[in-house]
C-alpha cells in the first residue's frame, strides 16, 4: 500500500513544531475580554451573600456574574453522546459550592490585571458545611453533596443522592460463590489506584464571540466540539442552531478535554456583553479545578483449578467521582468491560461497583477510562495467582486469554475477531529477556534487578453507540476535500484519515485537503475519545472514499462513452481498461462541477459500530531497587502491541511511548493529593511530579499485527490501551525484586522502604 | 518603562510594565511561538535565548531584557527547521505545544556541548517537559540531528 502502513509525517507537524500561531490563544482577537473565575476556598459551603459593588465599579471591568445571573438548568460537563449517562448535576454557578476551586463568580475585564484586582474586591460570605473528603466514608455520610431537587439523569444509572451514590453497576454470570468453592486456589486483594492529573501542556482555554449573524462562536481547545455545542445550548439555554464550535490545533488532551471547562463561562460573558471573551485556565486551575482520573478502591478475588485455569472472578469497585458526576457511571462500567473479557475460561464472573460523590475536584475521562484502574487490580491479582500456583506469569496468561473466534461470559454472542496477544506475550518475553531475568538478579551494592509483566485490552469505539460520519468531495480543481468531525489533538488523526482516503482514491496525500472539528461544516462525529478515531472515523472515511471512487468511475465512464466496469483509476485520472482513452480528475471536475455538468461528486458515509474490538498489549518492566533506600529505577519497559493493522507506524509508536510514560508516572510518581480541609496540595509541577526524560528509563515498543475484520484496513485502536500495563507490571517487578507488594499507587521509595521493614 | 533590545536581530524599543514577564511581552508583540504552561518555571515551553543562552522567558522580567539580544524560534527559521524536519519525521512533535521551546533548547545544546553522550543530552534537556511523547522519539530525533544515531 502506498499510504496506509507508511510512516508519513503529520500534515500539521512542521507548523506546530515551528510555533506557528494555530492554537486557541493565538487565534483570539486582541480586544477579547479577559475572563477570570473567583473560586471557593471551602470544600462544602453555601453562599450567604456576595457583594460585587466594589469590583463592578472598577474601571475596565465589563461584567461580574454570580449564581443569580445564570440560567437555572442543570447540565453535565461530560462530553458524551446524547442522552449522556452522566447526571445533570451542575449549574454554571451555584449557590452551593462543592469543592475547593468550585466556581463562585465570573469576572470579565479589559485585561488580566483589572480582572484579578476586581476578583479581590468581591466580598463573599459562606455558611461552611462539613465536607465529605474520604470516599470510603461517602455512603451514609451525614453530609449530602447533592441535596438539590432538580438534579436529573437521562436514564437510570443507580443514583441515590441521599447516600452520595452517583451511580451503581452490577453484572453477574454464573454462581460465583459456588464456583470459588470448587476452585483449588483462591486469591484476593484490595487495590487503590490514585487520582492522576492529565497535565496536557496546553491548559484548558476557549475564546468566544458573536458572528455576523449573531451566533455564538466558541473556538475551544476540546476533544469534543459537537458535545461542547450541545452542552453550551443546555447550560446557556439558547438554541443549538445559534452555536458553532471550532477546534483549532490543540496542545494535548488525554481525555481531559472530553470534559468541558471554561467554554460556558466565556460563552456566558459573550452573550451578556456582546463582546469577544477569552478564558485561559492557568496551571493551578488546571490542576485543581478541572478533572482527574477517578481514584478507586478495587477488591479482586480470583479462583483457579489445579491446572491453572481461571474459573471465577469477583470484582468490587468503589470509585471517587468528586463533586460532580462527569463520566462517573461509564468509567465505573469500563473497569469491568475492559478487564473481564481478557480471560474466558471462567465459569462465573461478578462485577459490583459504586461511584460516590465527595467534596473534591470532580474526576472525569482520562486515557484508559477505568480500564487502567481495573487492569492494575486484575493483573496484580493474576500475578499473585501465578505465584500461588507456582506457574510462570506468562504461562498463566497464555493458558487463560481469549482467542480469536471465542466468546466470553459477560458478552455472550460477541466473538473475538482478532488477537495476536499470544504472540505479543512471546515477543515481549524475548525482548525483555524474561527467561534469564525472571524473577530477580542481584547486581551488588545492595541493589537487585527484577522483571514483572501484565497484559491489557481496551475497546475500539463504543459498541452500539459510537458513530462517525465523513464526506469527501471532488473539488472544482480536481483536488479533494475530506470533511470529518474527528478531533486531532496532536494524535495525528487528520493525517491518518487522509492516508486512508488517499489509499482508496489512489491519489497522493497532498491532493487531499482535510477540514475537521468544526460543527458548522463537519459531518457529525462525537469527537476523539473512547479510542474511536482510527476505528470508527477511519471506517467512515473508507466508506465515503469508496463511494466517491465509484461515482468518479461511473461519471468518467459516461463521459468516455464506455461501461463503468471498463474503466479504472490511473494516477490522477480514470482510463479505459483498453488504455486508449483517459480523463483526468481535473477535466472530470471541469465537466461535472463547472459549466454544464451540474453535478459535484461527493462520497458520504456514516459508520456505526456493533462491536468494539479490543487492542491488546503485553507489557514487561525491568526495575532496579535499592534495598537501603527503597528507590526504584525503571531500567527497561517493553510493550508489544496488537492494534490490528498499523496505519502509521511512527505515529502509533509515539502514541504508545507517550501512553507508557503516563502509565509509568501513575506507577511511580504521580498523585493528586488533598490536605485535611480538602484543598488540593498538588496544584503545580513543583508538587505534582510528571515523569521528566530522566524518569522513564528506556521504553521499547514492538507491534505484532493482527487483522481486525471489522476495522478499516484491519485496524483497531491504540490511543488508550497504552496507558494500562505499567502500574501492574512495575508493581510486579518491584515485588519480585524485594518482596514488597504495594497496592496503593504511586509506589514511592518511602512505601517500598517501609514495606521492606515489615517483611 | 521603555526597554531597548534586539529581537531576532532587529533592534526594537518596547514599552513594558515593571512587573511584566518577557514571555508575555514577546507574545504581545506577536512572537506566538513562545508558550506558557506551568507558571512555576518547571516546563521549559517558554524557552528563548538571551544573548545566545537558553532561558525561561516566563521567569525573567521584561526589564531584564534591556540591552540584550533575544532570539525566538521565529528568528532561527533555517536552523530550527532543520531539526523540526527530523523531529516531525519521527512523529515526535505530537501535539506540538512544547516543540518550539524544546527546539530552542536542542539548538542551544548543540552550540554548547561537543559530542554529548546520551546521558548528557538527557541531562541538558531535563527541564523541557513533554506529556505526549514519552521522550523516546525526541531522543531518536536528537541523535539523528547530531549524527550519533
Amino acid at each position: 500500500m502506498e499510504n496506509v502502513g507508511q510512516s508519513i509525517r503529520k500534515i500539521d507537524g512542521m507548523a506546530i513544531a515551528m510555533g506557528k500561531p494555530v492554537y486557541t490563544e493565538d487565534l483570539a482577537m486582541p480586544n477579547a475580554l479577559v475572563v477570570k473565575i473567583l473560586r471557593s476556598p471551602h470544600a462544602f459551603a453555601k453562599i450567604t451573600s456576595i457583594d460585587i459593588s466594589k469590583a463592578e465599579s472598577l474601571e475596565g471591568v465589563e461584567c461580574i456574574l454570580t449564581f443569580k445571573d445564570v440560567p437555572n438548568a442543570r447540565f453535565t460537563l461530560a462530553g458524551q453522546s446524547y442522552p449522556e449517562p452522566s447526571p445533570y448535576d451542575r449549574l454554571i454557578l451555584d449557590q452551593i459550592v462543592r469543592y475547593v476551586g468550585d466556581e463562585v463568580a465570573i469576572i470579565a475585564a479589559v485585561d488580566e490585571k483589572t480582572a484579578l484586582l476586581a476578583m479581590k474586591r468581591i466580598k463573599v460570605e459562606y455558611e461552611v458545611m462539613e465536607p465529605v473528603l474520604d470516599f470510603e466514608q461517602a455512603v451514609g455520610h451525614p453530609s449530602v453533596v447533592h441535596p438539590e431537587e432538580d438534579l436529573s439523569c437521562n436514564f437510570e444509572i443507580g443514583l441515590q443522592k441521599e447516600n452520595n451514590i452517583t451511580s451503581s453497576s452490577h453484572e453477574e454470570v454464573g454462581d460465583v460463590d459456588e464456583e470459588f468453592k470448587r476452585c483449588a486456589v483462591v486469591v484476593e486483594d484490595v487495590y487503590y489506584p490514585q487520582a492522576q492529573a492529565h497535565t496536557m501542556m496546553e491548559t484548558y482555554r476557549a475564546f468566544t464571540y458573536l458572528d455576523h449573524a449573531g451566533r455564538l462562536i466558541a473556538v475551544s481547545s476540546t476533544q469534543v466540539p459537537f458535545h461542547i455545542k450541545r452542552q453550551l445550548a443546555r447550560a446557556l439555554q439558547i438554541p443549538a442552531s445559534k452555536i458553532r464550535v471550532i477546534k483549532p490545533r490543540i496542545g494535548g488532551g488525554f481525555g481531559g478535554k472530553q470534559t468541558g471547562a471554561g467554554d460556558v463561562f466565556a460563552g456566558l460573558v459573550t452573550l451578556k456583553t456582546g463582546k469577544p471573551a477569552m478564558i485561559i485556565y492557568d496551571r493551578k486551575e488546571t490542576f485543581s479545578a478541572t478533572t482527574s482520573r477517578h481514584a478507586m478502591r478495587l477488591k479482586v478475588k480470583l479462583g483457579a483449578d489445579q491446572e491453572g485455569f481461571i474459573r471465577a472472578i469477583d470484582m468490587q469497585v468503589l470509585s471517587d467521582t468528586g463533586a460532580y458526576g462527569e463520566h462517573a457511571p461509564t468509567v465505573l462500567g469500563c473497569v469491568g468491560h475492559y478487564t473481564l473479557p481478557l480471560y474466558n475460561k471462567t465459569r462465573a464472573v461478578r462485577f459490583d461497583g459504586k461511584a460516590v460523590y465527595t467534596n473534591k475536584m470532580p474526576a472525569g475521562a482520562f486515557r484508559g477510562y477505568g480500564a487502567t484502574q481495573g487492569t492494575f487490580a486484575l493483573e496484580s491479582t493474576v500475578n499473585m495467582l501465578a505465584e500461588q500456583l507456582k506457574m510462570d506469569p506468562t504461562e498463566i496468561r497464555l493458558k487463560n486469554i481469549s482467542k480469536v473466534g471465542e466468546t466470553f461470559l459477560t458478552g455472550p454472542g460477541v466473538m473475538l475477531g482478532s488477537s495476536s496477544l499470544d504472540r505479543c506475550i512471546a515477543k515481549g518475553k524475548e525482548l525483555i529477556g524474561w527467561e534469564e531475568k525472571f524473577p530477580r538478579r542481584e547486581v551488588g551494592y545492595n541493589k537487585v534487578r527484577a522483571v514483572g509483566m501484565a497484559i491489557t485490552m481496551q475497546g475500539s469505539g463504543i459498541a452500539n453507540i459510537g458513530t462517525a460520519s465523513a464526506e469527501i468531495r471532488l473539488n472544482d480543481d480536481g483536488n479533494f476535500t475530506l470533511l470529518t468531525g474527528a478531533t486531532d489533538m496532536g494524535t495525528g488523526c487528520d493525517t491518518i484519515l487522509s492516508q486512508m482516503a488517499a489509499e482508496i482514491l489512489e491519489v497522493p496525500m497532498e491532493k487531499i485537503i482535510v477540514h475537521a472539528g468544526d460543527t458548522d461544516t463537519s459531518p457529525y462525529d462525537p469527537g476523539s475519545y473512547a479510542s474511536s478515531t482510527t476505528y470508527v472515523a477511519g471506517g467512515a472515511v473508507v466508506k465515503a472514499a469508496e463511494e466517491l471512487k465509484n461515482k468518479i468511475l461511473a461519471q468518467s465512464a459516461a463521459i468516455l462513452g464506455v461501461a463503468p466496469q471498463d474503466v479504472e483509476f490511473d494516477g490522477l485520472a480514470v482510463r479505459t481498461l483498453s488504455g486508449d482513452q483517459e480523463i483526468s480528475f481535473a477535466k472530470l471536475a471541469e465537466l461535472t462541477i463547472l459549466g454544464t455538468g451540474k453535478l459535484q461528486l461527493v462520497g458520504y458515509a456514516t459508520q456505526g459500530c456493533e462491536v468494539s474490538p479490543p487492542p491488546y498489549i503485553a507489557g514487561f518492566a525491568e526495575v532496579e531497587v535499592d534495598r537501603e533506600t527503597g528507590k526504584v529505577d525503571l531500567i527497561d519497559y517493553v510493550a508489544v502491541i496488537d492494534c490490528g493493522t498499523v496505519i502509521n507506524p511512527n505515529l502509533a509508536r509515539i502514541q504508545a511511548e507517550g501512553g507508557i510514560a503516563q502509565g509509568i508516572g501513575m506507577a511511580l510518581y504521580e498523585q493528586v493529593r488533598y490536605d485535611e480541609i480538602g484543598k488540593m496540595a498538588t496544584n503545580s509541577f513543583m508538587q505534582y511530579k510528571i515523569p521528566s526524560r530522566k524518569d522513564v528509563g528506556k521504553v521499547r515498543i514492538a507491534f505484532e499485527e493482527s487483522y481486525e475484520p471489522t476495522g478499516p484496513f484491519g485496524a483497531k485502536s491504540i490511543g488508550e490501551v497504552v496507558a494500562n500495563t505499567p502500574p501492574p507490571a512495575i508493581s510486579h517487578a518491584i515485588y519480585n525484586a524485594v518482596g514488597v507488594r504495594e497496592n496503593h499507587l504511586p509506589i514511592t521509595p518511602e512505601k517500598v522502604f517501609l514495606g521492606m521493614q515489615k517483611l | 518603562m521603555q526597554i531597548e533590545l534586539t529581537i531576532n536581530d532587529k533592534a526594537v524599543k518596547w514599552e513594558v510594565a515593571n512587573d511584566e514577564f518577557l514571555a508575555d511581552t514577546l507574545r504581545s508583540h506577536g512572537f506566538l511561538s513562545v508558550k506558557k504552561a506551568c507558571d512555576t518555571s518547571c516546563c521549559g515551553l517558554c524557552t528563548v535565548w538571551m544573548d545566545g543562552k537558553s532561558m525561561l522567558s516566563c521567569s525573567v522580567l521584561s526589564l531584564r531584557a534591556h540591552g540584550k539580544k533575544i532570539t525566538t524560534i521565529e528568528g532561527l527559521p533555517k536552523e530550527a527547521e532543520e531539526f523540526a524536519q527530523i523531529l516531525s519525521a519521527e512523529g515526535a512533535e505530537q501535539c506540538g505545544f512544547c516543540s518550539p521551546g524544546f527546539i530552542m533548547s536542542v539548538l542551544a545544546m548543540k552550540n554548547e556541548l561537543v559530542n554529548p553522550t546520551e546521558e548528557e543530552i538527557i541531562h541538558y534537556l531535563t527541564g523541557n517537559l513533554c506529556r505526549c511523547t514519552g521522550y523516546m522519539g525526541q531522543l531518536r530525533a536528537i541523535k539523528i540531528y547530531l549524527g550519533v544515531a
